[in-house]
């Protein structure tokens, strides 16, 4: 970049052609045999954990107010619940949509003919991203009230406004999660030029997180507030230090989000003192918006951990020669 | 003046790809920028797109920089990469009608020019099928197909004939010269000279990044054969042949060869050639002008630099 000519801008408006990207990559996913795999996976799972959970709700609490909320988050016991499904299964959706987005423009030699078009490179970035995005989210969507509605059909019982407003801000922040592992599979399908090493390197970094970052954030903590039995608030220390290395971790951030605001009796996301306990209903429902409150660093972590993504992926690709 | 360059310079890293490119490209021209693999002719037409930066130097394509006004440069300059990539899964009116997206054209005028322009490259009756299936030589003619859906005022073809068999290459070669027809701008770059020796009103030839020689090919067969006219000849017996047309003024070069001689001259002698072979009593089997070919002019020009050097 030549400084003497920074003062001029570029012509034109970054988004040219953008909504033109959107809609192929939209439809290419939409389309696609991976996508199809995913979807028949996520739909067994969801039902099974929908129908499992609905059978634990009848048989256990028959007076809940949240009940559809409690259909989200019931296991019963080979099954996982519909949460920890999701929080499973979306990551590897996202990298399977996500990992051949740049490379496999390469591999295919289509992207010098894509950039001869009137086009900024901006827009065919963004293009694959939001089409990735909007594609978890109609899945999401149509997963959503599938669940709802088996919900219904089990349980026989309407959700409340709040209720559905809880499950919105749900599938908000099951998005922004989602969205984060789409950044990684697009750095890693900018990085590498080859879609299958960028794809295992996505999952390395999922595995990462899923498996090692939990006892790594554990030994961290334990060498950065050594526990000493002679002060008690070594302890505490310690516990605040294990919370913020594991915070570090999307899955985490996405794991507290979603109680918070999934559980209205969850009142903090972290140690809690007696002393803080004064005065409190326990088990009494915190209201939506304290609960939202609650959640609010989480999601604007995850977003935010989302957008930085997007921005590497963003910077590495602007440098990117276009040639092979 | 169509594309213009000016100390146009692209390193990368240490490695010098182009160097201090001065091109003047007029409207309406065929340029071929020809060379052997490697020697920065991709490099300079990236650089003409604004797909790579310069590291230094001037470039002009249509009166607009590259890199500070691309959109409106590559809504008028067509550009088929020399690996041209189509996707596989989508059939060629779907690849087209993507590009026509990204160039904004409403959809009524896409259908109009993509009808026209498959129809043009004898693709119509592929259209929709997966491009997937489609040959080497159907994929470069989509490749035409989708530069022409612009309408553009410059086509730039990177190394447009690499992997076709001849006569899919010579019928490449004569839809690109019905661009010219047209009043299109063609800029293409090659290694095999002689294909595009006949369709290139100028050619540039590339070396190490540097354009070393350019001109109408004739001009520089003239400059560097010394004569551009190249006169071969079969006769029995050869034996003093050689030496009696070595002594014709106009001819500059007498070369033996197996069944004949090969003359260089500086006009078209082949009357005095004929007489003075049947003076010296040989019977004279055949008489050709050879016409000069870029290959001889490129080899014998790299001959006589390294000998230079």
């Amino acid at each position: 970049m030549q400084r003497s000519s920074a003062s001029r801008r570029r012509e034109g408006s970054p988004w040219t052609g953008l909504w033109a990207v959107f809609f192929k990559e939209m439809a290419d996913h939409l389309s696609s045999t991976r996508m199809r795999i995913l979807e028949v996976l996520i739909l067994l799972s969801a039902v099974g954990a929908v129908y499992a959970g609905a059978q634990t709700l009848r048989q256990t609490i028959s007076e809940d107010p949240f009940l559809l909320l409690r259909v989200f988050t019931a296991a019963q016991d080979p099954l996982p619940s519909f949460v920890a499904f999701l929080s499973f299964f979306l990551p590897l959706a996202a990298i399977a949509l996500g990992f051949d987005a740049i490379n496999g423009e390469y591999s295919r030699n289509t992207l010098s003919r894509i950039l001869a078009q009137p086009i900024y490179r901006d827009a065919l970035l963004w293009g694959k991203f939001l089409a990735g995005l909007a594609t978890i989210a109609l899945i999401l969507l149509a997963l959503f009230l599938l669940v709802v509605g088996l919900g219904l059909i089990f349980l026989g019982v309407p959700p409340s406004s709040e209720e559905v407003a809880r499950a919105l801000l749900f599938l908000l922040a099951t998005l922004a999660y989602t969205g984060v592992w789409l950044g990684i599979a697009l750095v890693t399908s900018v990085l590498f030029r080859s879609a299958a090493t960028s794809a295992l390197a996505a999952i390395a970094v999922w595995l990462f997180f899923a498996l090692f970052w939990g006892i790594i954030a554990q030994l961290l903590a334990q060498a950065v507030a050594p526990f000493d039995p002679f002060d008690p608030e070594s302890e505490l220390r310690q516990t605040e230090a294990l919370l913020a290395f594991s915070r570090l971790s999307p899955n985490t951030l996405y794991a507290e989000a979603i109680q918070a605001l999934l559980n209205p009796g969850v009142r903090s996301l972290g140690p809690v003192l007696i002393s803080q306990l004064e005065g409190a209903l326990l088990g009494s429902p915190l209201p939506l918006g304290q609960s939202f409150l609650l959640a609010w660093p989480q999601l604007t972590g995850l977003i935010a951990l989302t957008i930085g993504l997007f921005a590497v992926a963003y910077v590495l690709f602007q440098r990117r020669e276009v040639r092979a | 003046m169509v594309i213009e360059t000016q100390g146009l310079t692209k390193r990368y890293g240490r490695v010098v790809a182009v160097e201090g490119l001065e091109l003047r490209i007029e409207a309406g021209e065929v340029y071929g920028l020809l060379g052997p693999n490697g020697s920065g002719k991709t490099t300079t037409i990236l650089m003409l797109l604004g797909l790579t930066e310069p590291s230094a130097g001037q470039v002009r394509v249509l009166g607009l920089d590259p890199v500070r006004e691309p959109l409106s440069l590559k809504r008028q300059v067509g550009y088929l990469p020399d690996s041209v990539g189509f996707y596989g899964e989508m059939t060629a009116w779907e690849n087209l009608s993507y590009i026509a997206r990204l160039n904004g054209l409403p959809p009524a005028l896409a259908k109009a020019r993509m009808e026209r322009v498959l129809e043009r490259m004898g693709l119509a009756e592929v259209a929709h099928r997966p491009v997937g299936a489609f040959s080497r030589g159907m994929r470069q003619r989509l490749g035409l197909a989708e530069v022409l859906l612009k309408e553009p005022k410059v086509v730039i073809l990177d190394e447009p004939t690499l992997g076709l068999d001849p006569e899919a290459a010579q019928e490449f070669l004569k839809m690109i010269q019905s661009l010219k027809s047209e009043g299109i701008t063609v800029l293409l770059s090659s290694h095999l000279l002689h294909q595009v020796q006949a369709i290139c009103d100028r050619v540039g030839l590339f070396h190490k990044g540097k354009l070393v020689l350019e001109g109408r090919v004739e001009e520089l067969a003239q400059r560097v054969l010394g004569g551009a006219y190249r006169i071969r000849l079969e006769a029995t017996p050869l034996n003093g042949l050689a030496e009696r047309l070595q002594a014709l003024p106009e001819v500059s070069r007498v070369q033996t060869e197996a069944q004949g001689l090969r003359l260089e001259a500086t006009q078209d002698i082949r009357p005095q050639v004929a007489k003075a072979v049947l003076e010296a009593g040989a019977a004279l089997q055949s008489l050709v002008l050879e016409q000069p070919s870029l290959d001889e002019v490129y080899a014998r020009y790299f001959q006589e630099v390294r000998h230079a050097a």
